[in-house]
Order: structure tokens, then C-alpha cells, then sequence
């Protein structure tokens, strides 16, 4: 019997509703990836209350157990526990110093009592992450105390914590810079005087420079003292405070990066704390194994690697499309590069990263370094990972997409331009560069928007040339040659696989994978924005009219 | 060469075949081209006059596989020599297209680019030949207040002329004509019409039309192509009055087509 759906429904229309259907299905699952990464990313900056559980302990009903802490998360108990075992919550308890663990599960049932004591105090430190207690008095150095009641404690808290920081910076400012650049001094002699050992002529010569060494060396010794003795003044004053169990607690000041007082903010102070958190987050130094603190040379390592990656793929990309389209003539030939090409985009990018390694690393910045780095050999210069081979490798991966969009865009640039530059005596350069190349513009920019977010993501061959978990130092700064091309870097996509699995303590670092994980997709959704607006305005300039 | 044997003639094409791969779209057409007269070249569709027209400046060079016998000399020096630049005949010999194509730049950057491709960037120079050939192509008026918009902005009519002031600033000696009314309303072909009796008293126009009545009414010769062949050529008035071929009088008269 034939069917009679036709009278129900126009023909073809379960076939909208299924494209529908897949298009909200797609959309659904992007949408929640982003929201649960953006849900989890953004808790990390907000500052929790931190209640007081009074909770039953061990087997004995009588005996009581406090806990201080936020409830990270409530769950059911795993079946081990029997079927209807009910519900635990994880508390985030910090001092894993004395605790063992920051995070412990309670039982919900245990739970006897929560209470919000106003003077809970939350400290972040420079080791071993935060620090939950009651504070007690603040003991200076001559070993007078003032206790936590007293009129003076916060603000004397206050002044020595900024005072403590200032210290910090003055340290870091001689370790890094003052001190960084006596080594350097001391290293470029030492390499002279290598150079110059058994050469006879050159007595005098040597003399004045071991002098000058020795010289520089005095001077390092006085700064590492000075250095040495702001250290021992960040042990004093120090912070008595008391754990939920009862344990006391001496903390020296130098160690506070920030503190407060979580169960006395207010909506609005602890909204301005957020945003404070995401800012330091985003301008500071990873600390403790990258666990804690910002990811900025993370973001910067990613931000120059993929700028200096568009530099070298967009250009080189574009004049490859150019001969491909313009100027090869068709045949087996033509058809091989396309395939190949083609083919090279869907290679794995580990495949790129062992290439680069040996081709780059090895080949071209092995012979880089015995040409004209060979007086620091075997210390290599461009001979191991760095941010240039990087990006050179990515812009080796990115290549097809640029070339293949670049073609596109040549293509559709209508016949009656080309023609009409032709006509008028332009040579087939003069006609490229003047008319086509403009009214293609916007397809070649998709192509790199397309690239930059293409290698912006990727992490694997960057561990094979030149990202590293820690760089000492940013491959831009004001050292001369302000661009350190052969520097490792760091970057967010590898970040987030070092904080996920290779941290010491991977629970904590669960957060900051959220955090870093926005970050990245933040970034990448801005170079690509500013790409995209590029591309309209030339859009604008270059609008193809009625051809 | 010959220059007495083309006694007067500026372009002259001699048993000219054309081929795009093995199909022969043009047999064998001999035509001379006075200096300063309007040629018009019709016939109805795949008659071959385009590539007629476009082998005069050697735009069929762009497509692959084509070639051609016989020869086209302009001045008396053949268009195929080897030592010509291509480049220098596309300058001596401009083109107007069926459908116009300014440059997506703006009015002045369209008029010179001609100019600039060899090297022109003097400012005065430039401004010279932006007026000169805008009001050459009856547009000046028009447009001098927006030469820095874009080219693309303009109406249809306004496009095409463009295109011709274009050509003309090149300062060519020919201008080849490709349909250049076909896209455009009645009051632009008006227009397009008495600019090609302006630009008659300094150029050389070879015109390809569709429109019988435009031929009659802008040309002094009309040459008459049927399947590649040119079945008549001779003084447009003789044409459409007392045509000399039976095939001519059908086409003309539409008994045809």
C-alpha cells in the first residue's frame, strides 16, 4: 500500500527538519563546552566564603572535628560505600603543609554544624599555595607581639605585606637584571679570554681583561650580599595564626602574596577581588610549578609565536598561491603540487614537530650556530628549540591553509579586471600586484585568520622546538637585541597540558586548567577578531562592485 | 613590410585565421581599417567579430591552445613580430569591454592607471590627464567632484565611459570597442554614441555591435562576418541600403538570424 505522508507534509520537509536538527546538535554541543569552560574558568577568580564544618570524627558519634574551608563540590559516595551511602562534599581546606592534602571529602551525613566566623583569614603564599586559619597576633622582630584584637594589627599588617612586596621587587630587580647583567659581562670575557689563551701577542690584552673580570666579579659579590640581605629581612615580622585542628601556624610576612578576610566581604568588594584575581592572572609570573599564580609568559610566548608564525606564512603562502594560479602552466605537474599540497594539511602535526626538529633545530640551526655562535659552543644558540624554529615550524603547517584560500580568492577576482589592466599595457606582474592581489585581499586574509587559529592551538610540535614549562625570560625585552629569536618560550596550549598532567598536586591544578583553557580560547578569538576587522575594512576599500 | 601596399590603411589584416584548438572560428579575413573612421564590425552571435576584435591588440594571446595564420599589421608593421612587447601594442591599441570593469579604486586611480604602470607619478602630470581624458569621454562634469570615490559607485553609463577615458588616456591610436552599449539603458547608449562621433576626429575605432541601427548610425564602414567569414565589407551607408551579398540583405533586413 503506497503511503500517504505527501498529504501531511510538503515533500522535503522532514529533511529541513533533520538539517535543523543536526545544525542545533552542533551548536548545543559548542555552546556547552564554552559555557562549562567559562563556568569553571571564571570560579576561579571569585573569592569563596569559607565556613567553619563542625563534623562528627571517625566512628565516634560524640567526638567533633572542625574543618575550615569553601565546598568545592557535592557528589554522591561511590557505590565502594554501599548503595545509598548518600552524599560528600569536597572542601577545600589548603595549609598542605601541615594537612597533607588541600582538599578533603566529608560526608554530608558527619556534618554537624556550619558556621561563618567573620575573622577566618585566607592567605595566599608564596609556597604551598593558600593558607586557612584564625589569626592570632603578628610578632615583630624585636619579638613584641600585637594580637589580632588590637587596634593596630591590620594596618601594621598592612604596611609590613607592602613593605615585604617592595622588598621582593628590589630583590628580583637585582637578581634578574643587575646581577643578570654582570654574568653576562663575565661570560662575553670569559669567551674572549678562551679565544685569546696561548697567544703570546696578546699578554696585555689578556691582563686587562682578567682584570676587568675580577673586577665584575667583586661587584657581583656586593650585589648578591646586598640581595642575600633583603632575602633574611623577609623572615620578619612574622603571622601567628591557628588551623581549624588547633595547630598554630608562624608564617613570615615576606611569604604573603595577598590576604582577606572571605566571610566579611561584601558582594561588591568581593566582585572587585574578581576582577583584581583575573588582572593578576593575567599580567604576573606563574609561581609553585605553575599551580598558582598568572600565566603572562604564557601568554605572551603565545602571542609572538603566532605573530611571527603569520609573518612568515602569509607572504611566502601568498607568492606560492600567485605562481600556482597566474603563472604555472596546467598539466601533471600543476595537478601533483595542488594534491600534494592539499595532502600536506592533513599530515599530524607531531609529523611537523619531528621535522622541525631535525630540519631546523638540528640541520639549519646546527650550522647557524658553528658559523657564527661557535664561541659558545657546546652551549647552543639557535641549535636547540626556540620561538623562531616555533614559529617556523607552525608556519611550515599552516602553509596549505594559506595557499589554498590565497587560490580561491585569486580565482574569483573576475576575468574583466584582469583583462582591463591587460588592455591597458600592464604586464601580468603589474596587473597581479595592482589589481588582483587587492580585489583578492580579502580571501588571502581569511586564509591567515584561518592559519593563525590553526597554530595558535597547537601544542604538540612545540614540544619538540622550543616550548618549555618555565622560561627564565620573555623572547621580547629590553635587553639588547630586544628580539631573542632563539629564546624558549612559553605557551598556553602547552600550559594547560603541563598543569593537567605533569603538576605535582593535579587536584589544585584543576582550576587553573579551567582558567588557562578560557584564556587561550579568549586569545585566539581576539587575534582572530582583529583579523576579521582587517578584513571588512579592505572588504570596504575593495568591494567588488557589479563585475 | 609593405607600407605601400597598404595604401593609407592603419590597420591592416591580411587572410587572417584564428583558432581556438582544432575549432577554426575565423577563415581567411582580409580587411583594411582607415585612420580616423568608425568601423563597425557585425553579424549575429559566434561570428567571430570578439575575436576578430581582440586579435587586433592580442588579447586571444591569454587563451590557451589558440592560434592563428595570416597577419595583421598596424602602421605597416606586423602585431605578431617577435621583438614587439606585447605590452607597448596593448598601450598603441586600447579596448573598451562589453561589460565595464573599472578597478576597484577610485575615478582618478582608474584613469591613471595607465599611466602609472609606466612609471607616471608626477602629481600635475597626472591631474592633466584625469581632466583632459574625463572630459574627452564627456564625463568630467560629472564626476570631478567625486574623483577620490570609488570607481564603483558610479551608475552603468558613468562605469563605461570611465572605462573609455581610461583607454584614452593612454593616448592610443586605436580603440577597439567590444559591444560597449549592450549592458546599458537607452540614454547611456545616447550618450556612449555621440562621445564615439567626438572621439572619431582623433582616434581610430573599430566598434563590434549588435545593434544594427547603432552601427548605421555611428560607423563609416561596416564589415559584415557570418561563421568566421567576412561576407561584406564596405561604406556603411552602402550597407544598409544596396547591399552587394544576397546573405548581407537578409541579415540586415532580419529574414535571418
Amino acid at each position: 500500500m503506497k503511503k500517504r505522508t505527501k498529504q501531511i507534509t510538503p515533500s522535503g520537509e522532514p529533511w529541513v527538519w533533520l538539517t535543523a536538527l543536526g545544525l542545533s546538535v552542533g551548536i548545543l554541543m559548542v555552546a556547552s563546552i564554552l559555557g562549562l569552560i567559562m563556568y569553571r574558568g571564571l570560579e576561579v577568580f571569585w573569592p569563596e566564603r569559607a565556613p567553619l564544618w563542625s563534623i562528627r570524627s571517625g566512628d565516634d558519634t560524640l567526638g567533633t572535628e572542625l574543618v575550615l574551608g569553601p565546598e568545592v563540590l557535592k557528589q554522591n559516595k561511590s557505590a565502594a560505600h554501599g548503595p545509598d551511602a548518600g552524599t560528600e562534599i569536597q572542601i577545600f581546606q589548603g595549609n598542605r603543609e601541615s594537612l597533607g592534602q588541600a582538599f578533603r571529602f566529608i560526608s554530608s551525613s558527619d556534618i554537624k554544624a556550619k558556621t561563618l566566623p567573620p575573622e577566618v583569614i585566607w592567605i595566599e603564599r608564596m609556597e604551598y599555595g593558600k593558607a586557612l586559619g584564625i589569626p592570632i597576633a603578628l610578632r615583630l622582630k624585636d619579638g613584641t607581639e600585637i594580637p589580632f584584637g588590637a587596634q593596630n594589627f591590620l594596618p601594621n599588617l598592612d604596611i609590613k605585606v607592602t613593605e615585604a612586596h617592595e622588598r621582593w621587587e628590589q630583590i628580583e630587580d637585582l637578581e634578574k637584571n643587575k646581577i643578570g647583567k654582570i654574568n653576562r659581562e663575565i661570560k662575553s670575557i670569559e669567551r674572549k679570554l678562551k679565544n685569546l689563551q696561548g697567544n703570546e701577542t696578546q699578554q696585555d690584552n689578556i691582563a686587562s681583561l682578567v682584570e676587568k673580570k675580577s673586577g665584575l666579579e667583586t661587584q657581583y659579590e656586593a650585589l648578591a650580599n646586598k640581595a642575600r640581605e633583603l632575602r633574611t629581612l623577609q623572615d620578619n615580622p612574622t603571622l601567628i595564626y591557628r588551623l581549624a585542628n588547633g595547630e598554630q601556624r608562624e608564617l613570615a610576612v615576606g611569604q604573603v602574596v595577598e590576604y582577606y578576610f572571605p566571610n566579611q566581604l561584601g558582594f561588591f568588594d568581593r566582585l572587585g577581588m574578581f576582577w583584581r584575581h583575573i588582572g593578576s592572572f593575567i599580567v604576573e609570573a606563574p609561581r609553585e610549578a605553575n599551580t598558582e599564580g598568572g600565566v603572562f609568559p604564557a601568554i605572551f610566548g603565545t602571542l609572538v609565536m603566532t605573530v611571527l608564525m603569520s609573518l612568515a606564512v602569509v607572504p611566502f603562502g601568498v607568492l606560492g598561491a600567485i605562481y600556482l594560479s597566474e603563472y604555472a602552466k596546467s598539466g601533471l605537474a600543476l595537478r601533483l603540487v595542488r594534491i600534494a599540497v592539499n595532502n600536506l594539511a592533513g599530515v599530524p602535526s607531531i609529523v611537523f614537530g619531528v621535522f622541525g626538529l631535525g630540519f631546523f633545530v638540528y640541520m639549519v640551526g646546527g650550522s647557524i650556530d658553528s658559523l657564527f655562535f661557535s664561541d659558545r659552543l657546546p652551549t647552543p644558540t639557535f641549535g636547540t628549540g626556540g620561538i623562531f624554529w616555533a614559529s617556523l615550524t607552525l608556519a611550515l603547517l599552516t602553509v596549505p591553509v594559506v595557499i589554498v584560500s590565497t587560490e580561491e580568492a585569486l580565482a574569483s577576482v573576475p576575468r574583466g579586471a584582469r583583462e582591463g589592466a591587460l588592455a591597458l599595457g600592464a604586464s601580468k606582474w603589474q596587473s597581479i600586484r595592482r589589481v588582483i592581489l587587492p580585489a583578492a585581499a580579502p580571501g588571502v586574509l581569511t586564509g591567515a585568520i584561518l592559519a593563525m587559529a590553526r597554530g595558535a592551538g597547537e601544542v604538540a610540535p612545540l614540544m619538540l622546538v622550543g616550548v618549555v614549562k618555565l622560561a627564565p625570560s620573555l623572547p621580547l625585552d629590553t635587553t639588547f637585541p630586544f628580539v631573542h629569536l632563539d629564546r624558549k618560550f612559553m605557551h598556553l596550549g602547552f600550559h594547560i597540558f603541563d598543569l593537567a598532567f605533569q603538576s605535582p598536586d593535579s587536584e589544585a591544578a584543576i582550576p587553573m586548567v579551567f582558567a588557562t583553557t578560557l584564556l587561550l580560547i579568549a586569545l585566539i578569538l581576539v587575534l582572530n577578531l582583529g583579523a576579521i576587522l582587517l578584513r571588512e575594512r579592505l572588504r570596504k576599500k575593495y568591494a567588488t562592485g557589479n563585475f | 613590410m609593405q607600407p605601400e601596399i597598404s595604401n593609407g590603411t592603419l590597420i591592416d589584416i591580411q587572410e587572417f585565421d584564428f583558432f581556438y584548438g582544432p575549432k577554426q572560428a575565423l577563415f581567411g579575413i582580409s580587411l583594411g581599417v582607415l585612420p580616423k573612421e568608425v568601423t563597425a564590425l557585425i553579424g549575429p552571435s559566434g561570428c567571430g567579430k570578439s575575436t576578430l576584435l581582440r586579435s587586433v591588440n592580442r588579447m586571444n594571446d591569454l587563451i590557451d591552445e589558440s592560434h592563428h595564420e595570416g597577419n595583421i599589421s598596424i602602421d605597416g608593421k606586423s602585431i605578431f613580430d617577435p621583438l614587439l612587447e606585447v605590452m607597448s601594442l596593448r598601450k598603441r591599441v586600447g579596448m573598451v569591454f562589453q561589460k565595464s570593469n573599472p578597478f576597484p579604486k577610485s575615478v582618478y586611480e582608474n584613469v591613471v592607471f595607465g599611466l602609472r604602470i609606466n612609471g607616471e607619478n608626477n602629481k600635475g602630470r597626472l591631474d592633466e590627464v584625469v581632466e583632459t581624458s574625463l572630459k574627452a569621454a564627456a564625463l568630467w562634469s560629472e564626476v570631478k567632484d567625486r574623483l577620490n570615490d570609488s570607481a564603483l559607485g558610479l551608475s552603468g553609463g558613468q562605469m563605461q565611459r570611465l572605462c573609455i577615458a581610461r583607454a584614452i588616456a593612454n593616448q592610443p591610436e586605436i580603440l577597439l570597442m567590444d559591444e560597449p552599449c549592450s549592458a546599458l539603458d537607452p540614454v547611456a547608449t545616447a550618450k556612449i554614441e555621440s562621445l564615439i562621433q567626438e572621439l572619431k576626429k582623433n582616434y581610430t575605432i573599430v566598434i563590434v555591435t549588435h545593434n544594427m541601427q547603432q552601427a548605421a548610425r555611428v560607423s563609416d564602414k561596416t564589415a559584415f562576418l557570418y561563421m568566421g567569414k567576412l561576407i561584406e565589407f564596405d561604406e556603411t551607408e552602402k550597407i544598409f541600403t544596396n547591399p552587394s551579398q544576397q546573405q548581407t540583405e537578409d541579415y540586415i533586413t532580419g529574414r535571418f538570424g
